[in-house]
């Protein structure tokens, strides 16, 4: 349990539901007379819908509803907007764009029957050629996929530029040494363990309709729907409850939640859908898909003096990406690292492709995972060029502490760090000078031992109002306190958990600045009629904002306590003092009241000073000034059976820096599920396509996920680095593992290859792939092998 | 066409008439209203369904309700007994064996038959006990901490 | 998550009774499951009637008998996997069964229901077959035998027709034999990208028999049978074991997937095959 205060290790309230059996996640929503929905989807991945046939299906006995395209169309709903700004088809109405797209629904008394239905609808397909290879989509003469937007005439969505060209030019023209790399960081998904699923139920009566849904942002999704659908937002109430698990795949709004709502108008009762595994990785957001040429400039001497980047980003059919509306590449500017650059410059082209939407997801900060690993890969190829160690590079130029609040080549400012006593305490964990002795015996042995080193600069907490919006709206969160006469509380905030553990965090803030036992703060969250406006949980948002929010309205409340004290014991607000749980008068600590004790008083008929309201309760919106900039120093240890191409991870050393621990052990339960994230990446997780357009990753046979057997006993450590501009001093970190750990691991198994030349090989790192890099000939990971 | 379907579950015997096809997962769930069991794949692979069958973990979107008929089921409501945490729950409060709380279910339950047949089992042991299924939160070093303490913190009156 | 089609289901009270039912068309033995109601979920297998085997308790049995061992249809991967006497008399079955599937799956899938399902893929029909096991197949009139070797027509397709239940495998216990298995997989509980099983029989250093059974590279029968040629006679030394992996990866016809190049499993079934050679070679007991 906690001491005085309320910040430190804490067991999590929420849990006493969960190891019962007793959370409620969207499937486990019953209501009476509930229907099933259920998603008819295309297995072309480019084709032209001729006439969709859906007599057989209605006449089934247990079908109450079968919606189309057309049939939305008269509802103006076949289309919906995205986060991006582009529209995406409900359900297909002209074309299909990728295998997997949304074509027809189907309601129906219980979903075995509705799964039955769906082989009773008969589409009929004019295949098209389709757009797989990425790097083939702006060909002249390459199929034309947004045909449905006018004036479309290429699958070219965006140039997006950072930095400065000409002076990075300037400088990679006088460098000693350039690195130039081809990476490629794969689609891959964040597969949360609960798949995405809404019930719709619309009131026919009152009009009102109530959506329970797997939602990371139950506000701006309620604000859309209104939007879209005409229905008017105070009669929209969105309830994400229990969610099992995020990682921004729960952000967008997809086809099959307004399916659900229509359904529910149409039939008049709630439609629950949910969708199947091979459907969550078919067709809900994706994340990653860059590909990337990297470029590092630098002296002989191992100065890094600038990065240069172009990007080709794969946005699959519809441009869906959930970021800030001025960052088409999301946080990506921040590729210049955690190095002090005299220039940087880069360029990221965003591309249709007959794939599926999406590509912020998956823990990504924004675009950060991949900023972080072109930079942490090209720091260790410019290691390998200079035969330097690669922590010692890294060393010489991470920023100092004293050129903080720094801001990089393309604008970014890096509130604070202390960058080398974050990367000593990992190698000093790792015993890093003792593994590199046992790697040269090891070598001479022939075995294939790698460390690999990454350091990273995460930007999270979106995001101030005047640089940062998502569709017009701000990021700017609400949030709610409000003390009872009887003296415990109630907190509402806007941000919402997928495991993150708010009801126990957010819990311990306000105890923080009250002296309430968090036990006394009850935390509410995820119903858009019982709580305030704020954007929702993702790119590690939730603390920076949410949790500078809440601190702020507890002083809010505190203050006010002040004020109600002072006229309980009639002396002058000024004359108090505080200290937690109670304001007393200076200079006689027994003449105090207690938080319990004002709230009562507040509520009573004590005569408070002219414009004091009564009650104990605050509101506060708050708007972050910047970013928070958590950063971290990884180590990984890994084996290599050059005659399989196995990797093994023997041990992963991880320092992070988030700034002041709310509760250190849900910061490192946060940390662990990034590393295991990173092992993943790394090692085997990609979603590929054949030449056909065929996705090939749409199971967990195909999309693999490590298990408790590939992931080592992971090895924390931490540096505070207290954020100056936050009111608790902290900053994010639930994405920080992710961003970290994929380079880590691949600069090991690289740094284990070393007697065999290779350089580079891109995700994942499988068996074969790591063969195929020993004899020179890695493979291309984004298409089918052949 | 439905056939008839009895089975003990958590102790209570429980009949229903449902199609032969009705997954065991879905009869728990939907027939029985025992939601605690969970599911998040069509491949058997990710174990947030698993139940004990006879006393055995198995993953229940991998039977038919109609395999089990005759049968006795034990799912994470069976766990807590009289009041009182089985000590896999408490370890999973201790040790933040959990996050989002969606594949934790399924990992008690073969916490709790691994305890049963190694009451001391050492890192290696639960590492492979659990590696069927996955957990997307945690990366799995405290739901091993949380069975270590399980292990550590053996109930006074067992079962 | 995907659900099947419509199905019936009768529970079989005795072999008889499942024969007299499994001759029905478009009928299917439900043992552990695990093979077949995934690809009724995926709904590639959708059989009008299930036939559930598992109160048929006199076919779930691992004995040594007369100089075999012998297994009954219903052993659940984890019996194997835990079976002293199976894993003394050949560790290939251990080595194999530690890397099916995952824990779970292996107290219910059953080594029939994997032979049975014949996949590729599967590791028990390349390390039985690498110990030229046999197949024991219950029939209207009796029973009948077939080796491993010959129980495989094709990718999902076995020998046992209509009517007809697989009922055990024998594998001849042979002295002077030590055997071994090695897969390699993207990951922990995968299908193998390729996978080796041996079985030799040494008498001094000289090969009297050897078994190589290669698993998910297409190679007929799940044997290399032109290495096995070779290895008759021969020293068991490295050179030999060698030798034997180059020509075994050149007698099977890997295809290209997600899970590798083709190069790569050629490579690997060489690789592989001599590990699990001289792994076999080192626990013939002296």
């Amino acid at each position: 349990m906690t001491g005085a205060g309320g910040f430190g290790r804490m067991r999590r309230k929420e849990d006493q539901r969960f190891i019962r059996g007793q959370g409620c996640y969207i499937d486990d929503v019953q209501l009476p007379g509930m229907l099933y929905g259920a998603v008819l989807r295309s297995p072309y991945p480019h084709a032209r819908i001729l006439g969709i046939d859906t007599l057989a299906a209605e006449a089934h006995p247990r079908v109450r509803a079968v919606i189309t395209g057309a049939s939305l169309h008269e509802r103006n709903l076949a289309w919906m907007p995205t986060l991006s700004g582009d529209r995406q088809a409900v359900l297909a109405t002209d074309k299909v764009r990728f295998q997997g797209q949304e074509v027809a629904f189907v309601v129906a008394e219980d979903r075995y029957s509705a799964r039955d239905a769906l082989e009773l609808i008969d589409v009929e397909y004019e295949p098209l050629p389709a757009v797989v290879d990425a790097r083939r989509a702006l060909d002249p003469g390459a199929p034309v996929i947004r045909d449905d937007l006018p004036g479309r005439v290429g699958n070219h969505i965006f140039d997006w530029e950072a930095g400065d060209a000409g002076r990075t030019e300037e400088v990679f023209r006088d460098a000693e040494v350039t690195i130039t790399q081809d990476m490629l960081y794969p689609r891959v998904h964040p597969a949360p363990l609960e798949t995405c699923g809404a019930v719709a139920d619309f009131d026919q009566v009152s009009g009102k309709l109530t959506l329970w849904e797997t939602t990371q942002a139950p506000h701006a999704h309620r604000t859309l729907y209104a939007m879209v659908t005409g229905l008017p937002e105070h009669k929209i109430r969105v309830i994400s409850p229990d969610i099992g698990g995020g990682f921004g795949n729960k952000v967008p709004i997809y086809p099959g939640y307004v399916c659900a709502i229509v359904g529910s108008i149409i039939t008049g009762q709630p439609v629950k859908w949910t969708e199947d595994r091979s459907e969550n990785l078919m067709s809900t957001c994706f994340a990653r898909d860059f590909h990337m040429r990297g470029e590092l400039a630098a002296g002989r001497d191992g100065r890094i003096r600038a990065v240069r980047v172009t990007v080709l980003a794969d946005h699959g059919a519809f441009n869906g990406t959930a970021q800030p509306s001025k960052f088409p590449a999301g946080f990506f500017g921040v590729f210049t690292g955690s190095y002090d650059l005299e220039a940087a410059h880069c360029r990221v082209t965003g591309v249709y492709t007959n794939k599926a939407p999406g590509g912020v997801a998956y823990s990504c900060s924004f675009r950060v995972t991949e900023a972080v690993y072109l930079i942490e890969r090209l720091v260790d190829l410019l290691a390998y060029e200079l035969d330097m160690d690669p922590a010692e590079l890294r060393m010489r130029n991470l920023l100092r502490p004293e050129q903080f609040p720094y801001t990089c080549q393309t604008g970014w400012t890096y509130d604070s760090g202390d960058y080398p006593r974050t990367l000593r305490l990992a190698l000093d964990l790792a015993g890093y000078e003792s593994l590199r002795e046992e790697q040269e015996a090891e070598r001479a042995n022939g075995h294939l031992m790698g460390i690999g080193v990454s350091f990273f600069t995460e930007a999270v907490g979106a995001g101030p109002r005047q640089h940062m919006d998502i569709l017009g709206l701000g990021m700017a969160d609400g949030v709610e306190l409000r003390i009872h006469p009887t003296g415990t509380a109630v907190l509402r905030i806007s941000v919402q958990t997928q495991g993150q553990g708010h009801e126990t965090t957010f819990a311990q803030i306000v105890a923080e600045e009250l002296g309430l036992s968090p036990d006394d703060v009850e935390v509410v969250h995820g119903d858009t009629d019982q709580t305030p406006f704020g954007l929702g949980t993702y790119g590690s948002r939730s603390t920076p904002v949410s949790g500078a929010a809440t601190a702020i309205v507890a002083r809010k409340v505190r203050e006010r306590a002040r004020i109600v004290a002072a006229a309980m014991l009639e002396v002058d607000a000024a004359d108090l003092e505080w200290e937690p749980g109670r304001w007393f008068v200076r200079g006689d600590p027994d003449q105090g009241r207690t938080i319990a004790e004002i709230a009562l008083a507040a509520h009573s008929d004590l005569e408070l000073p002219e414009g004091v309201e009564g009650h104990l309760d605050a509101a506060c919106v708050y708007n972050p000034p910047n970013l928070t900039y958590p950063c971290g120093a990884y180590v990984c240890v890994a084996d290599v059976d050059p005659g399989t191409g196995k990797v093994s991870v023997r041990r992963f050393i991880a320092v992070d820096d988030c700034g002041v621990r709310i509760n250190p052990m849900i910061v490192e339960g946060q940390v662990h599920g990034g590393l295991a994230d990173g092992i993943g990446m790394a090692l085997m997780e990609v979603i590929a396509f054949d030449p056909d357009g065929n996705c090939l990753g749409g199971s967990f046979m195909d999309y693999l996920l490590p298990t408790s057997l590939e992931c080592p006993a992971w090895e924390l450590g931490e540096t505070v680095t207290p954020s100056p501009h936050h009111p608790i001093g902290a900053k994010g970190v639930g994405e920080s593992a992710t961003v970290g750990s994929p380079p880590a691991v691949v600069n090991a198994v690289i740094d284990a290859l070393r007697p065999y030349g290779v350089r580079h090989a891109d995700m994942p790192l499988t068996p074969a792939q790591v063969w195929r890099a020993i004899q020179g000939r890695p493979l291309r990971t984004d298409l089918a092998i052949g | 066409m439905t056939i008839r379907v009895a089975m003990t579950v958590n102790g209570t015997e429980y009949a229903r008439d449902v199609e032969p096809r009705l997954l065991l997962i879905h009869f728990i769930r939907d027939e029985l209203g025992l939601t605690g069991s969970h599911w998040g794949c069509d491949t058997s692979n990710c174990g947030s369904c698993v139940v004990w069958l006879d006393a055995k973990p198995v993953k229940s979107c991998t039977l038919l309700a109609a395999m089990a008929d005759g049968h006795a089921v034990r799912t994470v409501e069976g766990l807590e007994q009289d009041g009182r945490l089985d000590p896999v729950q408490q370890g999973f409060v201790e040790c933040h064996g959990l996050q989002c709380g969606f594949c934790t279910p399924g990992m008690m339950m073969t916490a709790r038959w691994l305890l049963d047949r190694n009451p001391d089992p050492d890192e290696a042991e639960i590492r492979e006990a659990i590696s069927g299924q996955i957990c997307r939160c945690t990366g799995y070093e405290n739901i091993v901490r949380s069975i270590r303490w399980a292990a550590g913190h053996p109930a006074e009156h067992p079962a | 998550m995907q659900v099947p089609a419509h199905v019936e289901y009768e529970r079989a009270t005795s072999v008889e009774h499942a024969l007299s039912l499994l001759s029905r068309p478009e009928t299917r033995v439900v043992a552990g499951g695990h093979s077949l109601i995934p690809m009724m979920k995926l709904r590639l297998a959708q059989p009008e009637l299930l036939v559930d085997i598992n109160g048929l308790a006199e076919l779930a049995f691992i004995v040594l008998d007369g100089g075999q061992l012998r297994i009954g249809a219903l052993a659940r991967h984890a019996d194997l996997l835990d079976s002293a006497v199976a894993g003394e008399c050949f560790p290939i079955l251990r080595d194999a069964e530690r890397v099916v599937a995952d824990p779970i799956v292996r107290l219910w899938g059953t080594v029939g229901g994997s032979l049975c399902q014949a996949d590729p893929s599967e590791d028990l029909s390349a390390a039985f077959a690498a110990a030229r096991a046999t197949a024991v197949i219950k029939t209207p009139d009796g029973e009948r035998t077939v080796p491993v070797r010959e129980f495989h027509l094709g990718p999902y397709e076995t020998v046992i027709g209509r009517g007809e239940l697989l009922a055990e495998v024998r594998v001849p216990v042979r002295p002077g034999t030590g055997s071994a298995y090695q897969k390699v997989s993207r990951r922990v509980g995968d299908w193998s990208v390729a996978a080796a099983g041996a079985v030799l029989t040494l008498d001094g250093g000289k090969i009297l028999q050897a078994g190589l059974g290669l698993t998910a590279v297409g190679a007929e029968h799940f044997v290399a049978a032109a290495a096995e040629d070779y290895l008759r006679g021969r020293a068991a030394d490295e050179d030999s074991f060698r030798e034997a992996g180059r020509i075994a990866a050149g007698h099977c016809q890997p295809v290209a997937d997600q899970r590798g190049p083709e190069d790569f499993k050629r490579h690997l079934v060489a690789e592989l095959s001599t590990r699990a050679l001289r792994c076999a070679a080192a626990r013939v007991s002296p």
